[in-house]
């Protein structure tokens, strides 16, 4: 297991290189004078080649690309142009909340899904199996943004204690708080901003578990060791929760790491709709100022979560099934 | 054919698709107002389904122009954009999937290694970057939709070449000497069509939906090109006054997407009936 972590870290380096050679080239082709756009028209040559320097803008491209890389590796991603902050504090800064909301929005498909994708496995071809499908395939199929809108439209503007945008306190600190000193208050105030962002982002993710847990269960049924379980005259409910939820379930495990993964970077349109002061509206609102520092170290800081989070739902898949470490 | 018909998912998918189709082609025709004409005095208005005059069935806009009407033509945004950027990204997926899988060794670990790069970028981030980078623009957005698209035709394509080229008729066309093209091309692709075009039909479903998040933030079809996207921009300014300009666009996002991924589903039952059985 040691040697199979190892080798897997290991292949993640070139990886990340890739990833950053990507990164840095996207910005590097657009077209517009980041300088000009600081300064504007009337900015003095002298100004302008003062600029340049400070960026590096003057040397060639793999110069640039090399010294980029070598402060990112040190965690130092440059100045942003509008803000003047360094990058990676305004990068770190907006993390928690976009990870509590990708955290939050998870829990609720899974805390959804996999019920209904049992319960449509169990019922199969009735009703009810009927309409759980209908439900999941209206949740692949609906924009996160669209959903945000709808929610924005015809609930917050219309429940008084259900903000409209931005963020409240911390959900996680609102349930230390809880627990620590039976105060609610922060925890209330935690879920009323998280409520409709979560659940414009939770539902495909919803969708997509209840889907695959049907799916899934219904091929693990269909195993002999099912039948041998049933022959053995165990109860049905014991077969399915015990011997079949079980090992369908390792699927439903990688999806709901690799959709962790994407919805730290994907929620960037929902995380605008709701002013949610997450990382990926930084990326966003940078990329429409034209602020190359922010969105390199922002693209490369999510892929790069992106990548490690993908890696530990490799890694827990070889714990959970020992069969993948010897390949 | 018949087994379309047969398979009901299938069927309401490929119905579905047909009318956007015809709404699409014909939308000149079919449009109950002039989507592009403004008249401030009926700004905002409310829809309308019945009565004496109802002359904007879904209402109007912020310019007072009518909803329906622009629904209609932005349906040929999407379906365009969709199509193209699916259908680059199908052949240049299945081009670059085939050749890594045909040729093996090196040529195939430098493509796939080259497509994990693409794919450890979150896609709709990768897709705003690139946008942002060639300019905002129809054209731009589907060569970003394209690109982020590539990866998984070049995975599907990949794994089916793999295991098909080791079958025995591809076995025996290569002892006869035909070409490397020629068994690539006409043997072992075609036999590969069928989980392409489901992979195909069921990207099409998530390119409009790429297009809908661009066209939204921007940085999709410009006006006066109509495109979904923008009008629930649009509608997002409005939502006070106007609640109808954010719900009715949308809902044409999900009747497309929906079509396009019932026709996916049903196409996969209809390939693969192993899965249909389980």
């Amino acid at each position: 297991m040691f040697k199979y972590i190892i080798r897997r870290i290991l292949q993640l380096i070139p990886v990340i290189i890739g990833i950053s050679i990507v990164v840095f080239m996207i910005v590097h082709l657009a077209p517009g004078d980041p300088i000009l756009m600081m300064l504007g028209e009337d900015a003095t040559p002298e100004d302008y080649a003062r600029l340049q320097r400070i960026y590096g803008f003057d040397r060639p491209v793999h110069e640039q690309y090399l010294r980029w890389a070598g402060n990112a590796l040190q965690g130092d991603l440059g100045v942003s142009i509008r803000q003047g902050a360094p990058v990676s504090y305004l990068i770190v800064s907006r993390l928690p909340a976009t990870i509590e909301l990708a955290f939050i929005s998870v829990l609720l498909g899974v805390i959804l899904g996999i019920p209904l994708g049992v319960i449509a496995a169990i019922k199969r071809e009735t009703p009810i199996d009927f309409f759980s499908m209908v439900v999941a395939l209206l949740g692949v199929s609906m924009p996160g943004f669209w959903i945000a809108l709808v929610l924005l439209t015809y609930i917050a503007l219309h429940v008084g204690w259900i903000p409209m945008f931005g963020r409240g306190g911390s959900v996680f600190y609102g349930l230390w708080q809880l627990i620590t000193t039976f105060d609610g208050t922060e925890l209330y105030d935690g879920l009323r901003y998280i409520m409709l962002p979560a659940v414009s982002i939770g539902t495909a993710m919803m969708a997509i578990i209840t889907r695959l847990t049907r799916s899934s269960l219904l091929e693990v049924m269909g195993k002999d060791y099912i039948r041998t379980a049933r022959a053995k005259g165990l109860g049905e409910r014991v077969v399915v929760f015990k011997h079949g939820l079980r090992n369908a379930l390792l699927p439903v495990v990688t999806i709901v790491g690799i959709q962790f993964g994407a919805m730290l970077g994907g929620a960037v349109i929902t995380e605008t709709v709701f002013a949610w002061p997450g990382a990926g509206r930084l990326i966003v609102n940078a990329i429409q100022q034209r602020d190359f520092p922010i969105v390199q170290g922002g693209v490369l800081m999510m892929a790069l979560i992106f990548t490690i989070v993908n890696l530990l739902v490799d890694l827990s898949y070889a714990i959970l099934n020992p069969r993948i470490r010897y390949d | 054919m018949k087994q379309i018909v047969k398979n009901r998912s299938a069927l309401v998918g490929l119905i579905v698709i047909a009318l956007l189709l015809f709404f699409a082609i014909f939308a000149d025709f079919l449009v109950p107002n002039d989507p592009y004409h403004m008249d401030i005095w009926v700004s905002y208005e409310a829809p309308e389904w019945f009565g004496e005059d109802s002359q904007y069935i879904l209402g109007t806009d912020d310019m007072g122009r009518c909803v329906l009407s622009r629904i209609i033509v932005g349906s040929r945004i999407s379906l365009l954009v969709g199509a193209v950027a699916t259908g680059s990204s199908l052949i240049i997926g299945v081009f670059l999937g085939a050749i890594g899988a045909y040729a093996g060794g090196k040529t195939d670990a430098v493509i796939m290694r080259f497509m994990d790069l693409i794919l450890s970028i979150p896609s709709i981030l990768l897709a705003i970057a690139i946008v942002a980078t060639l300019g905002p623009g129809m054209v731009n957005a589907m060569i970003a939709i394209a690109i982020v698209r590539i990866p998984q035709m070049a995975r599907v394509t990949r794994s089916m070449v793999l295991s098909i080229k080791e079958e025995d008729y591809v076995q025996a066309g290569k002892a006869l000497g035909f070409s490397h093209g020629r068994l690539l091309f006409k043997h072992i692709l075609m036999n590969c069509f069928a989980p392409i075009m489901v992979v195909a039909t069921l990207g099409m479903g998530t390119a409009i939906v790429v297009e809908a998040g661009l066209s939204f933030l921007g940085l999709g079809a410009q006006p006066p090109l109509i495109s979904w996207g923008r009008m629930l921009a649009m509608g997002r300014e409005a939502i006070r006054a106007a609640p109808h300009m954010t719900l009715y666009p949308g809902i044409a996002i999900v009747i497309t997407v929906l079509g396009f991924n019932l026709l996916g589903d049903g196409l996969r039952d209809i390939f693969d009936p192993q899965l249909k059985q389980r």
